[in-house]
């Protein structure tokens, strides 16, 4: 490598990495005015500052429910809630989709039903689920779970569908038969789908478990926003969304370092 | 000498939706043991699907396919090695794993077969790819590794779909006289099908020259080159290009007549 090349090479990640820098203070700065913008409007009333609140007032709440612990009871509680929705969805999805995927003619018999189910907006259910199963975790779960089941399975068996034929015929001329051709060929092909579907799942099983919340609790964040609604408690309500949009974010980059984790493997 | 295959008047058609495609029309030949045929014809005339059916894959509709003297389906696949057009190998495993695959389904990975398969890789200058992935290696190494993931589960048949097809003429000469070499080496019997038929000539040592579709044997003939030779060395061999005159103007003149 030539002193000349190798500083173009040089020039070249430091104007990267400036990029890189700029946009993230641009993120950070314009967030930090926006904030003492709200502070200073509710502060000298431009606003009303009973129903806009002001981040100090989030913030004032957020420690006086962190010093009791009955916040980290809240986020537990959805937390909870979300991850077992999600890991019922991907699983029973997955599962379902196989035994389609096994059955032709069970697939054509289920497919019209599925895509109604898909299609239907889900926050139509829950209501019926409280009648049906009480107002509790169970339907908080079975609405997280029936939000993303869905779409998982038809994108899964479609995804399976769309497996190259010569590779299957490849098993075949090894004398594997289905369950070889699914644990060899369509699962593994699958793999990356289905980390791209987990990705959708997970922000739609927190919607579900917050819609049951709504509905259908106690405790959790949905269980506060509903609350703080009815107690005109602003300061509850825009606490929890501001927390909600932490955990969607962890939890998203939770997902993606699991694929970046599975492509370098 | 009994015939290791026999393909007896056999016919064939797919159906779908759209209608029926006549693919073989009373289709007979034989191969002996250590016989290497190369089988001609233009695309789309059934040479995949006579493999298929030698493989056990289709059915024949009429006629029947003995292999040892037993009906063929009866006989299991695993003494029929089939080649694949494009090599398949599977991007989540590496190459020996790859190589291993016949092994795993037919739960056969002991210690002795996989020694088996280790050796080939070594033998046919895999072995330091061994832990890589297949899109790391040339298209000519991934050929040479899937030929031996077919190898692995020693076949007394060896079934090779035009294995060179998605190569770029040089590498295609190479790999050709490649893969050429290694079967005379593992002393395997083969059947290639092809619609290049110089590929035929230089490694083939019989010839079956087929028609359109519906498929019929139009031509058979022996190929008989100096001892020794390699598939690269036929084709600058005299009697190469007499070969390719001769069967060149035969399908010809049949394509006129018809
Ligand atoms: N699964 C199938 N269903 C219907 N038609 C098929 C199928 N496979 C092949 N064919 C048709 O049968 C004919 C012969 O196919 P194939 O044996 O693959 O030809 P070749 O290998 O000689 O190119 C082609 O015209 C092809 O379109
Ligand atoms: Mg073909």
């Amino acid at each position: 490598m030539t002193e000349q090349h190798k500083s173009r090479q040089e020039l070249f990640l430091a104007e990267h990495r400036r990029m890189k820098y700029t946009v993230a203070a641009i993120r950070v700065i314009s967030l930090v005015c926006l904030l003492i913008l709200w502070e200073v409007a509710s502060r000298a009333e431009w606003i009303d500052s009973f129903i806009f609140c002001s981040p100090s007032s989030i913030a004032r709440c957020f420690v006086r429910m962190a010093s009791d612990q009955s916040l980290f009871y809240h986020i537990w509680i959805t937390l909870y809630e979300t991850m077992v929705c999600f890991a019922l969805s991907v699983l029973l999805g997955e599962l379902f989709a196989i035994l389609l995927w096994l059955s032709r003619r069970f697939a054509r018999v289920m497919e019209p039903y599925l895509v109604v189910l898909n299609s239907l907006p889900k926050s139509a259910l829950a209501p019926l689920l409280i009648v049906w199963l009480g107002a509790n975790v169970k339907t908080i779960i079975v609405s997280g779970i029936s939000v993303a089941i869905f779409g998982t399975i038809l994108n899964l068996y479609t995804g399976f569908q769309e497996v190259d034929n010569e590779q299957i015929k490849l098993i075949r001329t090894l004398g594997g038969g289905k369950l070889q051709i699914l644990k060899k060929v369509i699962l593994p092909s699958t793999m990356p789908l289905l980390i791209s579907i987990m990705k959708v799942n997970i922000g739609l099983s927190l919607v579900g478990v917050i819609i049951g919340e709504f509905l259908a609790a106690n405790e959790g964040l949905g269980y506060l926003i509903i609350y703080g609604s009815e107690t005109f408690k602003m300061d509850w309500m825009l606490m929890s969304i501001v927390l909600l949009c932490l955990i969607a974010m962890v939890l998203y980059k939770a997902i993606a370092a699991l694929e970046k984790w599975y492509a370098k493997r | 000498m009994e015939a290791l295959l026999r393909f007896q008047d056999v016919s064939f058609s797919y159906h779908t939706l759209d209608g029926e495609t006549d693919v073989l029309s009373h289709i007979s030949f034989e191969v002996k043991e250590g016989d290497f045929l190369a089988i001609v014809g233009p695309s789309g005339c059934g040479k995949s699907t006579i493999l298929s059916l030698i493989a056990g894959l289709l059915k024949p509709e009429e006629g029947s396919i003995f292999f040892h003297e037993q009906l063929a389906a009866a006989h299991g696949t695993t003494a029929i090695g089939y080649m694949l057009q494009k090599d398949h190998l599977f991007e989540w495993r590496n190459i020996r794993k790859n190589a291993m695959l016949g092994l795993e389904i037919q739960r056969k990975k002991t210690k002795e077969h996989m020694d088996y398969v280790d050796t080939l890789l070594e033998k046919y200058g895999l072995e330091e790819f061994k832990t890589m992935r297949p899109s790391q290696l040339s298209g000519g190494m991934r050929q040479r590794a899937a030929l031996i993931r077919t190898l692995a589960l020693q076949p007394r048949l060896l079934l090779l779909d035009e294995p060179f097809s998605a190569l770029d003429y040089q590498t295609r000469l190479e790999v050709g006289n490649d893969i050429g070499m290694i079967i005379r080496e593992e002393e395997k019997t083969a059947i290639l099908v092809t619609h290049d038929l110089s590929e035929a000539i230089s490694l083939g040592n019989r010839i079956i020259v087929l028609s359109d579709r519906p498929c019929t044997v139009k031509d058979e003939l022996q190929v008989v080159f100096p001892d020794g030779l390699s598939p690269l060395e036929k084709r600058n061999e005299p009697v190469f290009q007499e070969y390719f005159q001769s069967i060149w103007k035969e399908m010809r003149h049949h394509d006129g007549a018809a």
